[in-house]
């Protein structure tokens, strides 16, 4: 039973150069005596890290765990020791963390726990054994599947193994010697999203793995179909496959959920069914290796973190040949920048390609507007538009203009006829809106914390004010409780009391003695004077001291002839301050 | 009698219809600009929402909304070293004047850059903390201070207050961006060169 096919917009049809690499079975690549395991995939967020320096790990080990639901977690490849976690670039030069092992050849295996029983499980049991394997898009865009799985009402299912890029031959390989546990993956994901019927899509290019599906599909239920596809590049790309296949469209800036739709690639399900059924988490992947520059071309199982220079090695690579190095195929590929980076969950594909097989393409001419990329763009967007923007820096119109819905195929810069790299300009003009958008949520961070902060000071300032302002009304209230309550008036008060203090002392001094000054002191004083006075004559003193000394006496001696003065209180005497007790005996 | 005369006169009758029609249009327009008044608050946040919000103060204003203030009445809209020819530009096309270059006096534009404390030569005064203005550092007195740098805006004004000088403003890193095969001349995207180890 074949199903309807509908039509997508626009499209190439590029040589295939899928021969250079389908002809040999997938071989295992050595395991390289170190290993660089990036903790981010290309989507999602990084893992968090549980093992540490020195550890020692085996294959299949949880070596970083997911943070949130963005997140996959991390295996080791092989068994080692973990001998570094630290940041190193990729392939296409990007910086990422990685953890470090330096395997130890022997490759022992950590105990893995397989889930025979899993028909039993319950969707978020299944996309939790997702998670915890690690499991990404296959296909390249490297988004989580468990994230991708949380989506709920689908009814379709598609089994993406279209495979359009030219050269690339590691989903066509899966399908011929894998068809088994790419099915069960299938069966797994169906479970999972309850679809009502299960399609997957092949380009009619791979008679053998179509032969391979369908005669495994046999064993399957009605709800499981082959739709074979014709060759036609970007079939592959997710909306546009299911445009092929629905004939609906997902609407713009929303997801293929929403409109009960959901596309996983064939290598993704062959990686579930392997998770959940033997429960070897996500540790290697199919890659093909090919172009010109590599002799011994075909598809490898390649553990994650393997660098790509080891790998080269071991296939035959002549740096000489290679023009171009590439990560993916002829059209979307990537420029390889370090070739010692390592491989991926998401490297489906190094080209190394000659002279001839990728020429330099000639110098950008001016647009001519000929259209040829409007006709071609399977979006059904006008890119020689978006190209005038992208130039001039006008994001608005951008936006407009549909640059988001842009899916980087390349189909515009391959039929250009002015050979202007449209795809360089559309890239570096979404990273520009990015930047642009992060910048103002940084600038309205700020702002809002500097305003937080301006008002955290205003309030200070007025709780301060506040506090003073109630102090004094408490001040005015009962002025006796307060201790500064006249600030002013304590001062004042002391110099008004020192003043009366000195008046009195003036004016009392003549009138009412001293009590404690007695009729014996006064007799001692002018005895005192006395002396002082005749040895101030012996001396032949200054006439000023000794009409001094005169007054004194004759002070002294009308003092005494006062009877006002007490003669009693001899008590008194002995406690006086201003007299040596001494001075009674 | 003579104002129905006065009217009759075709010149007279021609002006004083202008005249009405004026009058009329005139205190309908005057009465919808007082109506329908824009709200000066609502052109002061679109001005600021512009302008870079470092708080560096190097307009001359404290702060960014102050500054998006004395725009609306009349300021010169090229003091903002951090936002640079792009927040000029912007700034230009939302009160529908003429971009201006960058006024000298007030700075040069540079790279987005984050403060760092070298924590073993800082003494906790506190000093760049209370000049922070987005609250970016963290530490107490006499115990060491520390910039968040996710929340740094690189103002600089943490510098000056130092005592002993243990602040620097690191240039914030670019990573490399990813680059697409074409490699040709002419691309936006510039590539370094690839490098890979010649096989054994």
């Amino acid at each position: 039973m074949s199903i309807q096919l509908f039509d997508f917009h626009g499209g190439i049809c590029p040589p295939e150069h899928k021969a250079d690499s389908n002809a040999e079975p997938i071989r295992a690549a050595p395991i390289p005596q170190q290993l660089v395991i990036p903790l981010s995939q290309r989507q999602g967020s990084a893992a968090r890290v549980i093992v540490r320096l020195g550890q020692a790990v085996r294959t299949g080990e949880t070596i970083a765990e997911p943070v949130d639901e963005l997140g996959v977690a991390v295996h080791a490849s092989s068994s080692g020791v973990i001998t570094a976690i630290d940041h190193r670039v990729t392939l296409t030069g990007e910086v990422a963390e990685c953890i470090i092992i330096d395997t130890d050849g022997i490759d022992r295996w950590h105990a893995m726990t397989p889930h025979p029983t899993w028909r039993e499980y319950s969707p978020i049991q299944l996309i939790d054994l997702i998670q915890s394997a690690g499991i990404v898009g296959m296909g390249g865009a490297g988004f989580p599947t468990a994230h991708k799985l949380s989506a709920s009402h689908i009814d379709t299912l598609i089994i993406n193994g279209a495979e359009c890029e030219p050269y690339i031959t590691a989903d066509d390989l899966t399908m011929r010697e894998r068809a088994e546990r790419v099915l069960l993956g299938a069966e797994i994901l169906q479970q999972i999203t309850a679809a009502r019927r299960v399609l997957i899509a092949i380009e009619d290019n791979k008679a053998e793995a179509i032969e391979q599906i369908s005669s495994a599909l046999v064993a399957r239920g009605e709800q499981y179909q082959l739709a074979t596809v014709p060759t036609r590049y970007p079939s592959g790309g997710e909306k546009q496959l299911i445009q092929l296949l629905t004939g609906e469209q997902v609407p713009q800036g929303g997801l293929p959920a929403d409109i009960g739709v959901i596309c996983h690639n064939i290598g993704t399900c062959a990686a579930i069914a392997d998770a959940i059924a033997t429960g070897v988490p996500l540790i290697s992947r199919i890659t093909t290796f090919t172009g010109g520059a590599i002799s011994q071309r075909g598809n490898l199982e390649v553990r994650i973190g393997t660098p790509l220079s080891h790998l080269l090695n071991w296939t035959g690579f002549d740096q000489d040949q290679c023009h171009k190095l590439l990560a993916g195929g002829s059209i979307m590929g990537k420029l390889i920048i370090d070739g010692d980076a390592p491989v991926t969950k998401t490297t489906h594909c190094i080209l190394a390609a000659t002279h001839t097989e990728l020429p330099d393409p000639a110098p950008a001419s001016p647009c001519i507007r000929c259209g040829l990329c409007a006709e071609a763009c399977p979006a059904k967007l006008l890119p020689q538009q978006l190209y005038w923007y992208s130039r001039s820096r006008q994001f608005e119109p951008l936006a407009k203009y549909g640059l988001t819905d842009c899916i980087e195929c390349g189909v515009c810069t391959y039929v250009c006829p002015s050979s202007i790299p449209l795809v360089d300009y559309f890239v570096t003009a979404k990273t520009e809106i990015k930047t642009k958008q992060d910048e103002q949520q940084r600038a309205e961070h700020a702002r809002e914390r500097f305003e937080s902060r301006q008002a955290r000071l205003a309030r200070d300032a007025n709780e301060k004010e506040a506090a003073r302002a109630a102090r004094k009304a408490q001040a005015t209230a009962n002025p006796e409780q307060s201790r500064f309550a006249d600030q002013l008036d304590p001062v004042q008060a002391a110099i008004e009391r020192a003043k009366t203090k000195k008046k009195q002392l003036l004016m009392a001094q003549p009138e009412t003695p001293d009590p404690s000054v007695t009729r014996l002191e006064l007799t001692s004083q002018l005895e005192v004077m006395s002396q002082r006075l005749s040895d101030a004559k012996l001396n032949n003193a200054d006439q000023k001291i000794l009409t001094a000394l005169e007054a004194s006496i004759a002070l002294i001696q009308s003092q005494l002839s006062d009877d006002r003065i007490d003669e009693s209180k001899p008590s008194d005497l002995a406690e006086s301050k201003h007299i040596n007790p001494a001075g009674d005996i | 009698m003579s104002a129905v005369f006065l009217f009759e006169q075709d010149g007279l009758r021609a002006l004083l219809t202008f005249l009405l029609v004026g009058a009329t249009f005139g205190s309908l327009l005057g009465f919808a600009a007082v109506r329908f008044a824009s709200d000066d608050s609502s052109l002061v946040d679109t001005i600021n929402a512009v302008l870079p919000q470092t708080q560096c103060g190097q307009c001359g204003y404290p702060g960014c909304r102050p500054y998006a203030e004395a725009i609306s009445l009349g300021e010169a809209i090229n003091k903002c070293p951090p936002g640079g020819e792009e927040t000029i530009v912007e700034l230009a096309q939302l009160l529908g004047t003429e971009p201006l270059p960058l006024d000298p006096d007030h700075g040069t534009e540079t790279p987005a850059k984050v403060a760092f404390i070298r924590e073993a030569e800082c003494i906790g005064c506190t000093k760049c903390i209370q000049a922070c203005p987005v609250d970016a550092i963290l530490g107490a007195a006499k115990q060491m201070h520390t910039v968040i740098a996710s929340e740094c805006t690189g103002c600089d004004l943490c510098i000056e207050p130092c005592p002993v000088d243990c602040i620097d403003l690191l240039e914030i890193s670019s990573t490399p961006t990813s680059a697409m095969h074409s490699g040709q001349d002419d691309s936006p995207i510039r590539v370094t060169t690839t490098r890979v180890k010649a096989p054994l």
